[in-house]
């Protein structure tokens, strides 16, 4: 990693962040609704993941915003999907858990937990069907790999030898489920190993986690096959905005939030990058400004009219519309 | 009490009096249940009876299944409809049809619950509503709680009986309040009567009893009639009786409901009613209903997708004006 991709991964960190904050505080204010996943405390791991996997398919899950941004959708159309607005990401139809771009091969909005990981390894199906080389990354959480839809995946990928890295963010909790309350290992990566080469990582090292994904993605081409990433971290909030999050203590939260990823890299940044005081206030400013005008652009824009309703369920040139 | 708390209540009522009575689901134990109906359990029955599963609802379904097999009495919840989905081949290839396939030798005394329905801006994947497909399968009995009383007695009913029940609830009325009469017999078959009325009878159940409540007033005012409300309550089977005796008296029929339009549950009741009552009808049956595009997330949108007060008070009027009212 060089200097300058330290700088944008750490840029895009503290983006993720204050995107969140800024988020939550706009729920609390009432301008979001719904499901609302904070992904505070994963950052390093969504944004390292997205920088190294530069090209390719990405499948994730409803805790995706900071995955989406760092992908490099404007921040400004997401948080305006956030508020509801006809200028976000899914024209407010899709909120926060149903971001999309394919321009930026991002598929990130999954809410039916499980559900991305077969459509992911049908993605690598037709990329190595048409020779293309970068493959896919299916992101997922702990919780997600007691299901059959996973095992199921796992299987199909490797006996098909596909493109596809399998990672999964391990944050020990679904709601309030401990996972090994209903799994028998703490390290999902057991479930994957008979079936393809796993890998763990610290998913609080941001840079840790983009040498795994790079070196994965090189792995994965060329026929050889599946790759399983598992990356250990710690979501700081409640599962949703409707989850305290009281299930875990006070301590666990203080050794968790002493790995924070964002100080990491921003100690990496000064002390392997040789990054001044200087450059890192002016990424963070950057970054504040970013956020403060997503907000303002998403409270300033307008709300889908209501004809937007019918809009978008079938294909209009398919022939199926009728007028 | 609370509607949530009702169900509460008929679940620990019955763990109380049958030691075969477990609860399996997602966050149901520790978490106390992520709509809170099932907090409180584990502290008094442990964590034997009363299980948190990890997110695999095809094995909560089908472990069920075999835990009513095996002697249990399981009451799975599904923590939110559309999840079921991924439970679908369990309830309709197993749960429905174990007792049919080994002609009554096997009976699954068992219960699935979930909460369904629009709440607020869950978007697609959360929001739907599935008692059309479920009320279409043989061999399932499918009950729909509105009312807090109802809640609790038909819960309880259900756990109780020897064959395999969908409880489904409605996210929106978790904190209805109601009175629970616990000494009462109530038959959990039997459809409700809430508003008695002579000339327009609105058959509905789930939350969309409380928005048709509420558009009564107005729909009354402006036509001058007076409405009968119906609350189905057991949406299979169907307690066409209590419907026949209203219409016999209004000759006038309306459905509302929550989900799809097309394919959707009301769509029965209505070709039912035509096939056999048609000549007791004095206007074409109306039915109100979700339109047929998944639940958007911004909340003009998401109100437009379904039927409100407003909207149901303004298409009965309409309705009823176009039909000589
Ligand atoms: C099929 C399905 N079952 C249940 C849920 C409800 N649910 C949403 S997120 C979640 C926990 C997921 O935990 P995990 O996969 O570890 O991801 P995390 O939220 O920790 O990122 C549950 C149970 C769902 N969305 N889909």
């Amino acid at each position: 990693m060089n200097k300058l991709l330290a700088e944008e991964i750490y840029y895009y960190m503290t983006l993720g962040r204050r995107f969140e904050l800024a988020a939550k505080e706009h729920y609390m204010k009432g301008d979001i609704s719904g499901f609302l996943h904070l992904d505070i405390g994963q950052e390093g791991l969504s944004v390292a993941a997205m920088k190294a996997f530069e090209k390719g398919d990405v499948f994730s899950t409803y805790r995706e915003h900071v995955m989406a941004i760092a992908r490099g959708i404007d921040p400004k159309a997401v948080m305006a999907e956030l508020f509801g607005k006809v200028t976000g990401v899914s024209r407010g139809k899709g909120g926060s858990m149903h971001l999309f771009d394919p321009s930026r091969f991002f598929y990130g909005g999954d809410a039916i937990v499980g559900g991305q990981i077969p459509n992911a390894v049908g993605c690598a199906y037709a990329r190595k069907y048409k020779e293309e080389e970068e493959g896919v990354m299916v992101i997922f959480g702990d919780g997600a790999t007691n299901g059959g839809a996973f095992f199921e995946s796992l299987n199909i990928a490797s006996a098909w030898k596909l493109p596809i890295i399998f990672l999964c963010e391990n944050n020990r909790y679904a709601i309030g489920t401990e996972i090994t309350r209903v799994s028998p290992f703490l390290e999902q990566s057991k479930k994957a190993a008979p079936y393809m080469p796993v890998t763990e990582v610290d998913g609080m090292d941001a840079i840790a986690v983009y040498e795994a994904v790079k070196e994965a993605q090189r792995e994965i081409q060329n026929g050889r096959g599946p790759i399983f990433i598992e990356a250990f971290t710690c979501r700081y909030e409640g599962h949703s905005m409707s989850d305290s999050g009281s299930y875990r203590s006070p301590q666990e939260m203080q050794i968790c939030k002493a790995q924070d990823p964002i100080e990491r890299m921003k100690k990496a940044l000064t002390e392997s990058f040789e990054a001044d005081a200087e450059t890192i206030e002016s990424l963070e400013r950057r970054a504040q400004k970013a956020v403060e005008e997503a907000v303002e652009f998403a409270a300033s824009s307008p709300e889908p009219d209501a004809a937007e309703l019918f809009e978008n369920l079938y294909c209009k040139r398919c022939g199926n519309v009728v007028s | 009490m609370l509607y949530r708390e009702a169900l509460n209540r008929a679940i620990d009522d019955v763990m109380r009096i049958d030691p075969d009575v477990v609860v399996l689901g997602e966050d149901v134990g520790l978490y106390g249940g992520s709509y809170r109906v099932t907090e409180g359990l584990v502290a008094k029955y442990g964590e034997r009876r009363v299980i948190d599963t990890p997110i695999a609802e095809l094995s909560i379904v089908g472990n069920a299944v075999g835990m009513a097999i095996g002697g249990l009495r399981p009451v799975a919840e599904i923590m939110t409809a559309n999840f079921s989905l991924l439970a679908f081949d369990q309830i309709i290839n197993h749960m429905s049809k174990y007792r049919y396939m080994s002609a009554g030798k096997i009976t699954l005394p068992m219960v699935v619950r979930f909460p369904q329905g629009v709440s607020r801006q869950l978007a697609a994947q959360h929001s739907e509503s599935y008692e059309q497909m479920l009320s279409a399968v043989p061999g399932l009995t499918v009950f729909a709680a509105n009312d807090v009383n109802y809640a609790y007695h038909a819960l309880k009913k259900a756990v109780l009986m020897d064959d395999p029940v969908i409880f489904i609830e409605h996210e929106l009325l978790y904190n209805k309040k109601g009175d629970v009469d616990f000494n009462a017999e109530l038959d959990p078959f039997k459809a409700r009567i809430v508003k008695e009325g002579e000339d327009i009878t609105i058959v509905s159940y789930l939350k969309m009893v409380d928005d048709v409540m509420a558009s009564v007033g107005k729909i009354e005012e402006s036509l001058k009639r007076s409405c009968e409300v119906i609350d189905l309550c057991s949406l299979n089977p169907v307690d066409y009786d209590t419907v026949a005796k209203s219409l016999k008296k209004t000759g006038r029929l309306v459905v509302v409901e929550e989900d799809h339009k097309t394919g959707g549950y009301g769509a029965q009741i209505v070709s039912n009613v035509c096939e056999e009552l048609f000549y007791m009808l004095d206007a074409p049956p109306l039915r109100i209903a979700g339109e047929d595009v998944p639940i958007p997330y911004n909340r003009t949108l998401e109100l437009l997708s379904i039927p409100t007060p407003d909207k149901i008070a303004e298409k009965i009027t309409e309705w009823g004006r176009r039909n000589g009212l």
